[in-house]
């Protein structure tokens, strides 16, 4: 597991007071009772520890954990590529 | 109209948060009042005020008794009251201890929440605040729902699953005694059959201690209530709740009764902000006579505002007199038990009710820690150095409660 896979597994495990080897990257917001007001305050410090804005829209398709470590991944690579001026990947 | 007893009894405070431990503190005289120690966000965790003291409630983990979700979406004032109304409904054996919380269903849907509190989310606002005029940050995504004044209330009635008429009612120092009353009068009517009521409040935050210190009223070192040489309130949190159901509900289901609530008055000075008028006090104590249909002669004790300030204790006694007449006045045993829990604002008149329920249960009035001269100027027979066992009969109780804005709450409570 990568460091952003951990760091997002870290967050919700703290946020739901549950251990981290309970989360696995396939367990669903369901699985792991997440409601919407979790969901929101675990996008806030997900948000706060990798420097990322998640869009409103990208926020209502979160399904599990796994859709955040990509959504992570993906929004700092385009962040990334704006920095340095080349075009975004919407896929990589 | 109902007849209105007292079922259950919760607390979380600096003197107890189990009942018995509560009754301990209050009538050994064992007081919360203890040394400021860290307050967030304060710089080196010092408040940097001219006072030393304060009542905190210790050790007071939210965890043990609600989910991460409920713990992360409130703030500590919303949380004390959490806990005392889950404690009050355990204690009238309106839930099963340790099991999911919820009533019986035709009480869920028959009950009403009213609680008192009037600093609500500071602990989550100032930081907040702190962060966004200085660093421009991002506001935690929750402030709204941990600071809306109505947390306490709803989450309450989430967690035990109540349906009824749900209030927050915020007037200061009153607000606790004024849910008690308000609670009161729907069951007295008939509107519902039972209620959660109480104040909970955690004003001890940077931010508030230093506006308290800038007005000048605190005592340096702690509150003595009525004493020859008091020199201010002393500050608090916690929270206190009762259930009242009727009385016939009681007995319906066996339920162990502690008092019974006879009337309530209210009024408002109209007068200044600050500064209390002995006649808006005395038309409240007034009012609760008359709402009991009872006689000054009845009253055997009052477990006063008595925050230890020069002005409210001159103004509350004489009120007391106005209300009670010249004769009487004098011979009724008083006592202010802020000496022990502090001045918990929106809190406090709960507490104080609870205190009340205690000593007519038990037979006798807690005394005014920490105070030994009494002010001769006030012509009240304050209890001192131990607690004074009642007269049965004068079976009935007043806790006053008297808030900034003028706004006063008396309720009068029997020994059942």
């Amino acid at each position: 597991m990568d460091d952003i896979a951990s760091r997002c597994i870290e967050i919700i495990a703290k946020s739901k007071s549950i251990p981290p080897d309970s989360i696995k990257l396939t367990s669903t917001f369901e699985e792991l009772n997440i409601d919407s007001l979790d969901k929101i305050n675990i996008s806030f410090e997900v948000e706060e520890a990798f420097s990322i804005e998640i869009p409103d829209d990208a926020l209502g398709s979160l399904r599990t954990v796994g859709d955040v470590v990509e959504g992570v991944k993906m929004l700092q690579q385009k962040k990334a590529a704006t920095a340095t001026g080349s075009p975004a990947s919407a896929t990589s | 109209m109902n007849r209105v007893v007292v079922t259950g009894l919760g607390c979380v405070t600096p003197i107890g948060s189990t009942i018995e431990d509560f009754t301990l503190s209050l009538f050994s005289g064992t007081t919360g009042i203890v040394p400021i120690g860290h307050v967030e966000g304060a710089p080196e965790g010092n408040p940097g005020v001219r006072f030393t003291q304060m009542a905190q409630v210790k050790d007071f983990d939210p965890l043990q008794y609600m989910s991460t979700g409920t713990a992360t979406a409130t703030e500590r004032a919303a949380q004390l009251g959490i806990v005392a109304a889950r404690k009050a409904a355990e204690h009238a054996k309106l839930l099963e201890p340790n099991s999911p919380a919820s009533l019986s269903s035709h009480l869920s849907e028959d009950t009403a929440i009213i609680l008192g509190c009037s600093c609500a989310g500071r602990s989550a606002e100032e930081p907040q605040l702190a962060g966004l005029y200085l660093r421009n940050i991002r506001a935690h995504p929750l402030t709204v729902v941990r600071t809306m004044a109505n947390s306490g209330a709803a989450q309450v009635s989430i967690d035990l699953g109540i349906t009824g008429p749900v209030l927050t009612i915020s007037t200061a120092c009153a607000s606790g005694t004024h849910a008690i009353g308000q609670a009161f009068h729907m069951v007295r009517s008939g509107l519902v059959t039972a209620a959660i009521a109480g104040g909970h409040d955690a004003p001890l935050t940077f931010g508030f201690l230093r506006a308290w210190d800038s007005m000048r009223v605190v005592s340096p070192i702690r509150c003595r209530p009525f004493s020859a040489d008091r020199d201010g309130m002393t500050l608090g949190e916690g929270a206190a709740m009762f259930t009242l159901e009727t009385l016939e509900s009681a007995q319906a289901r066996n339920a162990t009764i502690y008092a019974e609530i006879v009337g309530f008055g209210m009024s408002a000075d109209a007068h200044h902000i600050t500064q209390p008028s002995s006649d808006g006090a005395a038309k409240a104590i007034r009012m609760a006579l008359k709402d009991a249909r009872i006689q000054p002669s009845e009253v055997g004790y009052i477990n006063a505002h008595g925050t230890g300030t020069q002005a409210n204790d001159a103004t509350e006694a004489e009120a007391i007199h106005k209300a009670l007449g010249a004769d009487i006045a004098p011979t009724v045993p008083v006592s202010s038990t802020k000496s022990l829990h502090g001045h918990s604002i929106g809190a406090t008149g709960a507490i104080e009710a609870l205190a009340t329920v205690l000593a007519l249960h038990d037979g006798k009035a807690p005394f005014t820690f920490g105070t030994t001269e009494v002010d001769p100027t006030l012509h009240l027979d304050v209890i001192t150095e131990t607690p004074r066992p009642l007269d049965p009969a004068r079976p009935v109780a007043l806790s006053n409660s008297l808030a900034f804005g003028g706004l006063n709450a008396v309720l009068a409570i029997r020994r059942f």
